[in-house]
Formats: structure tokens, C-alpha cells, sequence
């Protein structure tokens, strides 16, 4: 009995340390080979590549490290814009693919299919290789709302200048911190003495009015710097100031927004359609206004089916907006596991420290969803 | 009766529903002719309104004229299907409204540009003289797109394989009633070491007096169906071990399958291509060369080994504790549990799933083309560089994607129709 259960272990055990042995040893004689040595050292050393869009200051000049850290953070920047844009575009998708109306049904679901089926990479070289290429030039560009230009080149937007913009920061802050606060005293009033406080709306008023207050007595000061387009030779033109967002990070958020805002949108109809009819008359026939039946009675059910499929999503936006490095956006992969190791030829370390990245974003976003999941689920007595 | 003559916008009253109708009617074509004149022969025929609202006019007279024809048990069929459908509410009404519009921006255009305009004959890129799409590229580069690099003179033999291994694949449905129970093991073991040898020695060529053609020049859809295929195939029975080894209760065996698992979830797949080109010869002996292809596909059945596990883990546990309790009443060990009573009713459970999987899969493919070998739509990035034929991405990309649509929808139409079929039978 005892053999029955130390046998097959031992033998994977035996299994897995023979296969890492076998590649270890065949690792360390190629890199002999090769005259290379294990090692992270490379990483401090100077990196000569430019990078087309970044996030922190960075040139040619700067080591392997902060041309890694480049990489993540425009990985990062992708994951968050997408996984906003594809929340709030999921939600509403999957709400009208309930709606009574037979036309919002039918495009919902026309949209749900059309974009689902087809694969995300396709998407991507489609926005960017066919879609944003149709393009006007820069000379051509009409202005947007007065003040942007949307050109071959990319979207030319007015950028903010902010002075001080640190106060205004720890003011926003301090501001949550505040309404976190008066958030839980509003609760423990009501659960003690039935009283309600308009908690969203004094909420809503600390978070506008305390940073609002910076600008009078904080020195704080907003302005803009709009786009200006400029001839710098015959043909060749430019923009001067503003914020340029290139055309890459565009076709690759609308990809991965539309490609798994289909995902989410199937989520969020499940989760409602999951919710009995009679967990909504019940409600409201303990007199509860609709709002309050769908604040306190349908969507906290609701998201309980919602998230962990969700959650699942957007990891695989994470890891899908990897497919960046197809159209050459400086993402992750591209800088690192491209441009750092054709240069370096330390193909172990680098993938190695791009998977342990991606490992790591993905355990951390789902260790968070687990916590929030967590809070939510029905505690059962 | 009273309340009734104020309300100046609703004719409920039977004796005013005909005027109400008509005046509805109307409102609502001005509306659409308004916006249709617009568009396509910029024509404005609501230019006495003021220019704030005029942009939005069509929308305003379409929403004024549902609201007009909103009666109430009106006795006419249409009507009141067309009521209850798409016009309940005023909100409800302007985003018909809307969603019609859009229809009409968007459909002649699209139309014309797929069919009406496009351009289907000759065969050089003078030919395409029209607005429209240029199909005669899709033409020109059609072996191309399917085939990769394959010699035009031997895609015979592209084709009689794939036909040999799907009459192969069929085969297991018509097998006697005797032979049934090893069926698994057929389409397991035998079934991909049959498509193997095919591969390869048809495909690749070297003996039998055929040409021998390096996977290099392996391409287009053929690739796709060869590597999803096959990763499919190595995929499931690996997926299977690590879901029994994820719910053993010997911790080793436990822990290294979930790890195993939580690796490959975890990391991008096209990280593992990375690491299969330029990694993976590292952790080899010095010399030994394994072909491009079949490290691709080692790679992605690894990758998709850990989501088919995940698949058939959910089987696994969506099984009554019953059955596990009566198999080992029987006094059945692990293994015969599992092969007899366990494992074919969770299979049977799980096959919407692998279809999922199987289509994520097929999806993921296009992603080779970061180790050089180049699929349909790698195959479209290098046409589209051609000197010759520039300015037609438009085209292949809208073919490519017909392809992949029309594929992976009907996959997923059939693994919903799967679910819904084993699901009444439990």
C-alpha cells in the first residue's frame, strides 16, 4: 500500500529531474560553446537601441533594464486602456443582447459573432495595415472638435501641461482616502441608527471639489498645447507640440477591445440571465424602487457570475496584447525578447525574464479578482 | 376625454388612429429620405431648419414618427408586431431609429465596394479598374494562400492527404459495433501515427520518387489545418494525464501538473514560440537539428495541453462523488476506475469545451509567423510586400477573414448545438 503511493511519485520526480537535468547540462555546454555565461549582468549594460514610443524618459544611452522596464510599461499601458474600453463596451453589448428591442438584439449579437470568430492577429494587421492606412496625410488631416487631428501618423491630441501637478495628485488621493472613510461611517451609521446619508453625492462632491481646491490655493495650473502642423520641407510636414499617440497603440487597443469586449459581453448576459425572475418580484414587492432592485438585489447576484469568467478575460488580454510585436508597437516583447536579444544573443535569460514578467502580471490580476471575488461570494452560514 | 385633447402628441382615441398612423408614417419617411438624399446625392431637403438640430434631423423625425404610430392593440398585425419589437418606448424608438441609419450609411457602400464595384476578372493588377475591391489578386495568389511555397506541380499531394486522413478520421464512425470499444485508442494512438507517416511521405516528399519539400516551404491554410491538427491530437492525451495529475492526491504528482498547468496559462503563447526558436535549441545537444515545424508544434501542444487540462478537469469534477464511490465498491483500482467508469462519462461532458479549445487554437496559429512559417495571413503580409501587387491588403485581409469566419463559426455553432445535446441528457 505504502509502495502504491511513494512508487508513482518518486518516478516523476525522477521524470522532471532528469528532463532539467538534460537541458541544464546541454544549456551550459551550448552557451560554452557559444562563449557565454549565464547571467544577468548584461542587463546593466548599455543598450544603443532607440525605442519609437515610450511611456519614461529613454534614448540609445540607457541601459538593458530601463529599456525592459520601456517594454513593460507600454505592455501595461495597452492592458489597462483595453481592459477599460472592453469592460464598458462588453457590459453594454451584453445588456443589449437582453434588450426587448428585436433590432439592438440582432446587432449585438451580429457584432458578438462577427468579431469573436475572427482571429485577433487578423484584426490587428487589418486596423493597422488596411484601416488606419486609409488615412489622411498630415497636411490633409481635418481638425476634431477643434483641436485634434486624426492622420496616417496617428492621433495628434492637445497635451495638458500641468505646474504642481504633484499636489493636485496627493489632493486626488487624499480625496479616496477621505470617501473610503466616509464611506464605512455612513454604513455604520445606518446600521446603527437607520439613518442614510447621500453617500454618492457627498462622495461625488469630495472628489470633485478638494482637487478643484488646488487651483485656487495650491498653485496648481492646467493648460494646453495643442497641435500645430508645420512645413518642414517640400512635402514633409510635422506637428509641433500636442501628444502624438501612434497609430500602433491605436489598432492594437481597438483589436483588443472589440475582439474581447465580444467575450465579455457573453459574461455579463449570462451572469443576468442567470438571475431568477423571481429574485426581481420579490424585490419588488418588498417595495424597492427598480434602481434599488438593481443596485442591491440584481447585480450583486449578477456579478457573482460575472467575474471569475471575466477575470479570465482579462488575462487574455494581458497576454494577447503580446501580438503588439507584429505591428512593430514597442511593447514587451518587441523590445525585450526582440531588438535586447538579437543584440545580446541571451536567448535563456530574456525569455526566461519576459515569461517570469507575464507570469507575474497574470498571477497578480488574478490574485486580485480572487480577492474582490471573495468579498462578494455569498457567505454562507 | 378631457386629458385626451391635450395631449397633442398621442391620438389614442380610435376615431384619430388613422390620421395618427399616416402623420406617423410619414414623419418617419421623411426621416429616411431626408437622411438618404443626404448621403448619396447631397441633397438637403430640411434646409429651412435651424443648422443646430439639422445634422440630427432624420433621427428626430424617425423617433416623432414611431412615437406617432405607437397605438396600442391597434388591430393590425404588422403594427402591432412592429410595436412590440422595436418601438416600446421613445429610447426604444431612437435607437431603432438609429440602428436603421447605420444600416443605410453603411450597407450600399460596403456592397458595392465586396461586389458591385469589385473587380473579378483578368488576371494582372491593370485589370482592377473599378472603386471596388480587387478580387482578381485574391485570384492571382490563391495557390499562394493556400499552399505556402509548395510547388504548384505538387499540391496533388497536399490535397490527397488531407483527403486520406479525413477519410481516415471517418473511418472511426462506421466502425462495426465489435470494434467499437477501441475507438479511443484509434483515434489517440493510431490515428495521429497514420497522419504522421502520410505527412510524411507524401507531403514531404524524399522517396517513392516524389520530390522531397522542405517544411520551409510549407504554407498558407494547409499549414493552419496541419498544425492545429496535429496539436490538437498530441494535445488532448497530454491534457488528459495532467487533469488526473492535478486532482491526485499525491502531492508531487498534484503539485507538478499544477505547476505545470499554471506555467503555460500564464505566459503569452507567442513567448512560447520565442521559446521554441530561439530556446529550445539551446537546451539540446550541440548539433541536433529538430525541423522548425515540429517544434511548432511541440510548443503549442504544450500550451494547449494546460487549457485542455483545465477543460477536462471540469469534467472530472462535474461528475456525481457516486460514481467514484460505486467503482471502488466494485473494487476497482485507479486506473480501471478511471478508464471504465470516470473517464467516458466526463469525456462526454467535455467535448463543447475541446471544441472551444480546438477553435482558440485554430485562432492562435497565425501566430507561427514569429518563427518564419508562414500561414494564411503570414502569407498575406508577404503578398502584400509583392512590388507588383501593392495596395490590395484591404482585400486579402476581408478574404482571410471569410476564411477564419466562416471556419471558426461553424465550429462554434456545432459545439453549441453539442452542449445543448448532452445536456438533457443528464
Amino acid at each position: 500500500m505504502k509502495l502504491k503511493k511513494i512508487l508513482p511519485q518518486l518516478l516523476t520526480l525522477l521524470f522532471i529531474i532528469l528532463v532539467f537535468g538534460f537541458f541544464t547540462m546541454n544549456a551550459q555546454e551550448n552557451m560554452g560553446a557559444r562563449g557565454l555565461e549565464f547571467g544577468f549582468g548584461f542587463l546593466k549594460t548599455q543598450a544603443s537601441f532607440d525605442i519609437q514610443f515610450s511611456l519614461i524618459d529613454y534614448d540609445g544611452s540607457h541601459t538593458y533594464a530601463r529599456a525592459y522596464l520601456v517594454g513593460l510599461l507600454n505592455t501595461l499601458l495597452v492592458a489597462f486602456i483595453g481592459i477599460i474600453l472592453a469592460t464598458l463596451l462588453g457590459a453594454v453589448v451584453g445588456v443589449a443582447r437582453l434588450s426587448p428591442n428585436y433590432l439592438i438584439r440582432k446587432t449585438a449579437s451580429f457584432y458578438i459573432e462577427f468579431f469573436r470568430n475572427i482571429p485577433l492577429l487578423l484584426q490587428i494587421f487589418f486596423w493597422y495595415f488596411a484601416a488606419l492606412r486609409a488615412l489622411p496625410m498630415l497636411e490633409d488631416a481635418p481638425m476634431l472638435l477643434n483641436s485634434s487631428f486624426m492622420t496616417i501618423k496617428g492621433l495628434y491630441a492637445p497635451a495638458p501641461i500641468w505646474t504642481n501637478f504633484d499636489v493636485f495628485f496627493t489632493t486626488i488621493i487624499a480625496a479616496m482616502i477621505i470617501i473610503f472613510f466616509f464611506v464605512r461611517y455612513a454604513k455604520k451609521k445606518q446600521e446603527q441608527e437607520g439613518k442614510r446619508l447621500p453617500v454618492f453625492f457627498i462622495s461625488l462632491a469630495i472628489f470633485i471639489f478638494l482637487p478643484l481646491l488646488t487651483f485656487l490655493i495650491g498653485g496648481v495650473d492646467l493648460s494646453w498645447s495643442y497641435p500645430v502642423i508645420r512645413q518642414m520641407s517640400q512635402s514633409s510636414y510635422t506637428f509641433d507640440g500636442g501628444l502624438k499617440i501612434p497609430p500602433e497603440l491605436i489598432a492594437l487597443t481597438l483589436a483588443l477591445t472589440l475582439y474581447t469586449a465580444t467575450f465579455i459581453a457573453e459574461n455579463v448576459r449570462a451572469g443576468i440571465q442567470g438571475i431568477g425572475k423571481g429574485q426581481k418580484e420579490a424585490a419588488a414587492s418588498i417595495g424597492l424602487t427598480p434602481n434599488q432592485v438593481l443596485k442591491l438585489v440584481i447585480m450583486p447576484q449578477a456579478l457573482r457570475i460575472i467575474i471569475p469568467p471575466t477575470t479570465n478575460q482579462y488575462l487574455n488580454l494581458t497576454k494577447n496584447s503580446s501580438l503588439a510585436a507584429a505591428i512593430a508597437y514597442p511593447d514587451l516583447v518587441l523590445v525585450f525578447a526582440g531588438t535586447a536579444m538579437m543584440q545580446t544573443g541571451r536567448a535563456i535569460e530574456i525569455v526566461g525574464i519576459t515569461m517570469a514578467t507575464y507570469l507575474t502580471i497574470s498571477l497578480c490580476i488574478s490574485l486580485l479578482m480572487n480577492w474582490y471575488n471573495k468579498r462578494i461570494a455569498i457567505q454562507e452560514k | 376625454m378631457s386629458i385626451n385633447k391635450f395631449n397633442i402628441l398621442k391620438f389614442n382615441h380610435h376615431k384619430n388612429r388613422n390620421i395618427s398612423l399616416i402623420l406617423g408614417v410619414l414623419f418617419f419617411s421623411v426621416g429616411i429620405i431626408d437622411f438618404y438624399l443626404n448621403n448619396y446625392f447631397d441633397k438637403n431637403i430640411t434646409y429651412f431648419l435651424p443648422r443646430i438640430i439639422n445634422f440630427f434631423t432624420p433621427l428626430i423625425f424617425g423617433v416623432i414618427g414611431l412615437h406617432l404610430i405607437r397605438i396600442e392593440f391597434s388591430g393590425i398585425k404588422i403594427l402591432d408586431s412592429l410595436n412590440k419589437n422595436i418601438n416600446t418606448t421613445n429610447f426604444n424608438a431612437a435607437l431603432s431609429v438609429s440602428i436603421i441609419l447605420l444600416i443605410i450609411f453603411g450597407l450600399p457602400p460596403l456592397l458595392n465596394w465586396l461586389i458591385l464595384d469589385a473587380n473579378f476578372a483578368g488576371d494582372s493588377k491593370e485589370a482592377c479598374t473599378g472603386g471596388g475591391a480587387c478580387w482578381v489578386y485574391i485570384k492571382v495568389w490563391f495557390n499562394r494562400f493556400m499552399y505556402g511555397m509548395y510547388p504548384n506541380a505538387e499540391q496533388w499531394r497536399v490535397n490527397l492527404t488531407f483527403i486520406a486522413v479525413l477519410v481516415f478520421m471517418a473511418a472511426g464512425f462506421f466502425a462495426p459495433i465489435r470494434l467499437r470499444n477501441y475507438l479511443s485508442l484509434y483515434y489517440v494512438l493510431i490515428l495521429p501515427i497514420i497522419s504522421f507517416i502520410l505527412i510524411y511521405f507524401i507531403v514531404s516528399g524524399g522517396s517513392f520518387g516524389l520530390v522531397w519539400v522542405e517544411t520551409g516551404a510549407w504554407g498558407g491554410l494547409s499549414l493552419t489545418f496541419m498544425v492545429s491538427f496535429f496539436s490538437l491530437i498530441f494535445c488532448f492525451p497530454l491534457g488528459m494525464m495532467l487533469a488526473l495529475g492535478r486532482r491526485s492526491n499525491l502531492p508531487i504528482v498534484k503539485y507538478s501538473s499544477l505547476s505545470f498547468i499554471e506555467f503555460w496559462r500564464g505566459v503569452p503563447l507567442i513567448t512560447v514560440l520565442f521559446m521554441s526558436a530561439v530556446m529550445f535549441p539551446m537546451f539540446l545537444p550541440d548539433g541536433t537539428y529538430v525541423d522548425k515545424l515540429i517544434r511548432v508544434v511541440v510548443a503549442i501542444t504544450l500550451f494547449e495541453a494546460a487549457y485542455t487540462a483545465e477543460v477536462i478537469r471540469g469534467g472530472l469534477q462535474a461528475l456525481p462523488r457516486g460514481q467514484y464511490d460505486a467503482a471502488k465498491s466494485l473494487g476497482m483500482g485507479y486506473w480501471r476506475m478511471h478508464v471504465f467508469v470516470i473517464l467516458p462519462q466526463a469525456l462526454k461532458l467535455v467535448i463543447p469545451g475541446i471544441a472551444n479549445t480546438f477553435l482558440a487554437l485554430i485562432k492562435d496559429t497565425p501566430l507561427i509567423f514569429v518563427v518564419g512559417l508562414l500561414e494564411l495571413v503570414g502569407m498575406l503580409n508577404l503578398a502584400k510586400t509583392n512590388p507588383k501587387w501593392l495596395g490590395f491588403s484591404m482585400e486579402g485581409y476581408v478574404f482571410a477573414g471569410i476564411i477564419f469566419w466562416i471556419i471558426c463559426y461553424s465550429m462554434s455553432k456545432y459545439s453549441q448545438n453539442l452542449e445543448l445535446k448532452y445536456k438533457t441528457d443528464r
